[in-house]
């Protein structure tokens, strides 16, 4: 992965320095908090529920062991000894003193990590495929541009305050991983008729409370142009953007009122006069990169293995957690493979210090000291042989990290909600345990097949909820809390927004809901359909139907 | 107590002020929003200035002066011969087009300064304005912030070409210029050093 040489490690050594100030000005009254808040939020930093919420940046997903053990250490230190995966691939820690982050920032900043622009009306992290370089299906890895893509975004005196906060994905693989349709750009690399690298480039897409998908503004870019045509869209957003609503603020909302072939030729007049100028990408920076991207030093080995085979045929419970949490890889002997963060009866993406520093060891000993947080909050080892897959299991069952439900029912995407997030407007996290608990049957879960559960607590959308083929949102009405189901929203390259089925429910009914929506599923699914298929074919009727059956009997 | 910054050769300093920013008088008419669908280009919602406004906005006969946009366009003929004196600048709000300068300005280098006034500090807007009028249009005199400037802001402005900057009256322009030195080496170009890092300095290869 990427290593800091002196220009990064200044940058960063800098940004402590200028943070810290900033926290001593804000403590001795000289800058407000309207002042104050804007500059702590490009450092990750909210002012919470119970606390402060410091949001720590992992570029595209990549770790080492180094850096986790690290961020278990400063969990440990500075918090109540765990974290919080996000869905954008981050790391949550829920309880610092805000006296204390720019002790944290510095600790980070020792093991080449920071929160720069985490949170704010400002380019956030850029994510990815959390299998890229190893998926089988890979044309390009994109980690090499979305590291040139960072360095570009960060503290980019241009768009340093944005009418809203800005992301971009970046995908390299046929099956879409990265969800780059959701996302204020995205861009999927492919190789052209040339052979060439190019981009095609999605704008406009986005969750929150007004849910798009982007459009595609252009089929085909060269890869030397993509900060040019990156910084020719976000200077007509910067500048065209709407300022005076934040509902209203994001890109996706001007490009629905300028329509994509208008704003597409704005955004074309603007690249003319930058398309060539300094910032171009020279195959030199990209071939410096992505030397950091490099393929490991594999071993030759054979596609099958022995031991493996024989430790799938006499351990059921092993056999279970291959077929649902190990993942092809490129290389011949090689899996990745998927640690669950989705234990049942838990928070989604929580991480003790302790299972953060198992993570970290396995990773040393098992996947040459790498790791990647993905965005569906779980943590992956992407280079492990096939006959240590067994041991990696072993030590990962024995901390509650190798729950095999890895696109299962309970593999739940959720934000953290009500319990500790000032915005949501409901709890998210007992939502999430309660229908864990209600399908803590592994036999069924397998029976159920491949599904995603996304459950956000505001309309935010942090949980993506939209693109869950089962979406949960948390909604205030007169003061109580209550969840309003979609069903049929999906991510990769089919994406889709999930359509509301109806009426909201009660905390306590929605287990089951839940129950009855797979009921119908069970019942009406043809061999090998997903519940996403069925729930396509359909339409939500027949769901709504049995859902609210209920009610009319009761009443 | 001094609030202009000066920068001079990138040398940053403090400065006093010779010229006198000439505001529009308030307006009696109430402000109508534009919801997202009156035009199709301005989606942000300010008010426009009217032409009474215009009219009865008051110029000091003497002096070095910067006028507003909306002022400079419609009584340039009151004003041309101090144009030529080299004592009228212009300024803009974060939400007016620079297509309107230019327009009617033909030579923008013309005018010794152009001024923009952020109302809010947050408004980001100011950068991209700064930077177009530097490499678009290819204005070489004093770039000018004012308006709700705080030091935080100040690195930001720099890079997009400001070279002076009044800060809010309320805080420290003395404490504020350590800020215009935040960081070293940026990774990317803009107006002030045009080239990002990966063409200016070595990484090793």
């Amino acid at each position: 992965m990427y290593k800091y040489d002196e220009i990064d490690q200044q940058i960063v050594d800098e940004r402590v320095a200028q943070y810290r100030d900033q926290m001593r000005r804000f403590l001795a009254g000289e800058l407000t908090d309207d002042e104050f808040r804007p500059l702590r939020l490009q450092n990750g930093l909210y002012i919470q529920r119970h606390a402060p919420m410091l949001r720590i940046a992992v570029p595209y997903g990549m770790l080492s062991a180094k850096q986790l053990h690290k961020l278990a250490d400063i969990a440990t230190q500075y918090d109540k000894g765990y974290g919080h995966f996000s869905t954008r691939q981050n790391l949550q820690l829920n309880w610092p003193k805000l006296e204390d982050t720019p002790d944290i920032l510095a600790e980070l900043a020792t093991v080449e990590m920071h929160a720069i622009q985490t949170s704010g009306n400002c380019i956030r992290n850029i994510t990815t495929d959390q299998f890229a370089g190893v998926a089988p299906d890979e044309v390009i890895d994109p980690r090499a541009m979305a590291e040139i893509m960072r360095q570009w975004s960060t503290f980019h005196p241009e768009f340093a305050l944005l009418p809203r906060k800005f992301k971009i994905a970046v995908s390299g693989t046929l099956q879409d991983r990265a969800v780059v349709q959701v996302h204020d750009i995205g861009m999927e690399f492919y190789r052209d008729a040339n052979h060439k690298i190019a981009i095609k480039v999605w704008v406009g897409g986005g969750l929150g409370r007004t849910p798009i998908l982007g459009a595609v503004i252009r089929e085909h870019l060269e890869w030397q142009h993509a900060l040019t045509y990156c910084e020719a869209i976000v200077r007509v957003y910067n500048l065209h953007g709407r300022r005076d609503n934040m509902y209203k603020a994001r890109i996706k909302i001007l490009v629905k009122a300028l329509g994509i072939d208008e704003f597409r030729k704005q955004v074309e007049a603007e690249w003319l006069h930058l398309k060539d100028s300094p910032n171009t990408i020279t195959e030199a920076e990209l071939a410096r990169v992505a030397q950091h991207f490099a393929d490991f030093d594999y071993e030759s080995l054979p596609a099958q293995d022995a031991s493996f085979d024989t430790a799938v045929a006499s351990s059921p419970a092993f056999a279970a957690w291959v077929k649902r949490c190990v993942h092809p890889h490129k290389t011949s002997g090689y899996r990745a493979v998927t640690l669950s963060l989705k234990p049942h009866g838990k928070p989604p993406g929580d991480a003790s210090s302790e299972q953060m520093h198992v993570v970290a060891d396995l990773a040393a000993q098992y996947s040459f000291g790498e790791l990647r947080v993905s965005h569906e909050q779980n943590l992956i080892l992407a280079d492990v042989k096939l006959s240590d897959l067994f041991a990696v299991w072993e030590k990962a069952r024995a901390h509650g990290l190798a729950t095999p439900n890895i696109g299962l029912l309970t593999d739940i995407i959720c934000c953290p909600g009500g319990d500790f997030c000032s915005l949501a407007n409901a709890k998210s996290i007992p939502i999430a345990e309660a229908i864990q608990m209600q399908f803590d049957n592994l036999d069924y879960l397998h029976d159920i097949g491949d599904i995603e559960l996304n459950i956000s607590g505001c309309m935010n959308a942090c949980g993506h909820h939209h693109v869950g083929h089962i979406g949960i949102l948390g909604v205030d009405k007169d003061g109580s809390e209550w969840y309003q189901v979609t069903i049929g929203g999906k991510q990769g390259n089919d994406a889709s927004i999930g359509s509301v089925i109806g009426p909201s429910f009660s905390a306590e009914e929605m287990p089951g809901v839940v129950q009855k929506l797979i009921e119908v599923y069970i019942k009406e699914r043809t061999p090998e359909e997903r519940f996403i298929d069925t729930a396509r074919r359909l339409g939500i009727a027949p769901f709504k139907a049995h859902v609210y059956a209920k009610n009319e009997v009761t009443a | 107590m001094n609030s202009l910054i000066q920068l001079k050769n990138g040398v940053a300093s403090l400065a006093s002020d010779d010229w006198t920013i000439v505001q529009l008088p308030a307006t009696q008419v109430e402000a109508r929003k534009q919801a997202g669908k009156v035009v199709l280009f301005k989606l942000t919602g300010e008010e426009s200035v009217t032409t009474e406004q215009i009219e009865n906005t008051i110029i000091p006969a003497t002096g070095k002066i910067i006028v507003p946009l909306s002022v400079f366009i419609a009584r340039h003929r009151e004003l041309a011969n101090r144009v030529a004196e080299n004592e009228v600048g212009v300024w803009l709000a974060t939400h007016e087009l620079l297509e309107h300068l230019i327009q009617h300005q033909t030579d923008i280098n013309e005018l010794p300064i152009i001024a923009i006034f952020v109302e809010r500090f947050a408004d980001g807007r100011i950068f991209s304005l700064g930077t177009l009028l530097r490499s678009r249009y290819g204005y070489k005199n004093d770039l000018r912030a004012f308006g709700d400037v705080l030091r935080d802001q100040l690195f930001f402005l720099k890079r997009g070409g400001f070279t002076s900057f009044v800060i809010r009256a309320d805080r420290s322009a003395a404490d504020a210029i350590a800020s215009l030195n935040d960081f070293s080496q940026p990774y990317q170009g803009a107006v002030d050093e045009p080239r990002p890092v990966f063409q200016r300095y070595n990484r090793g290869t």
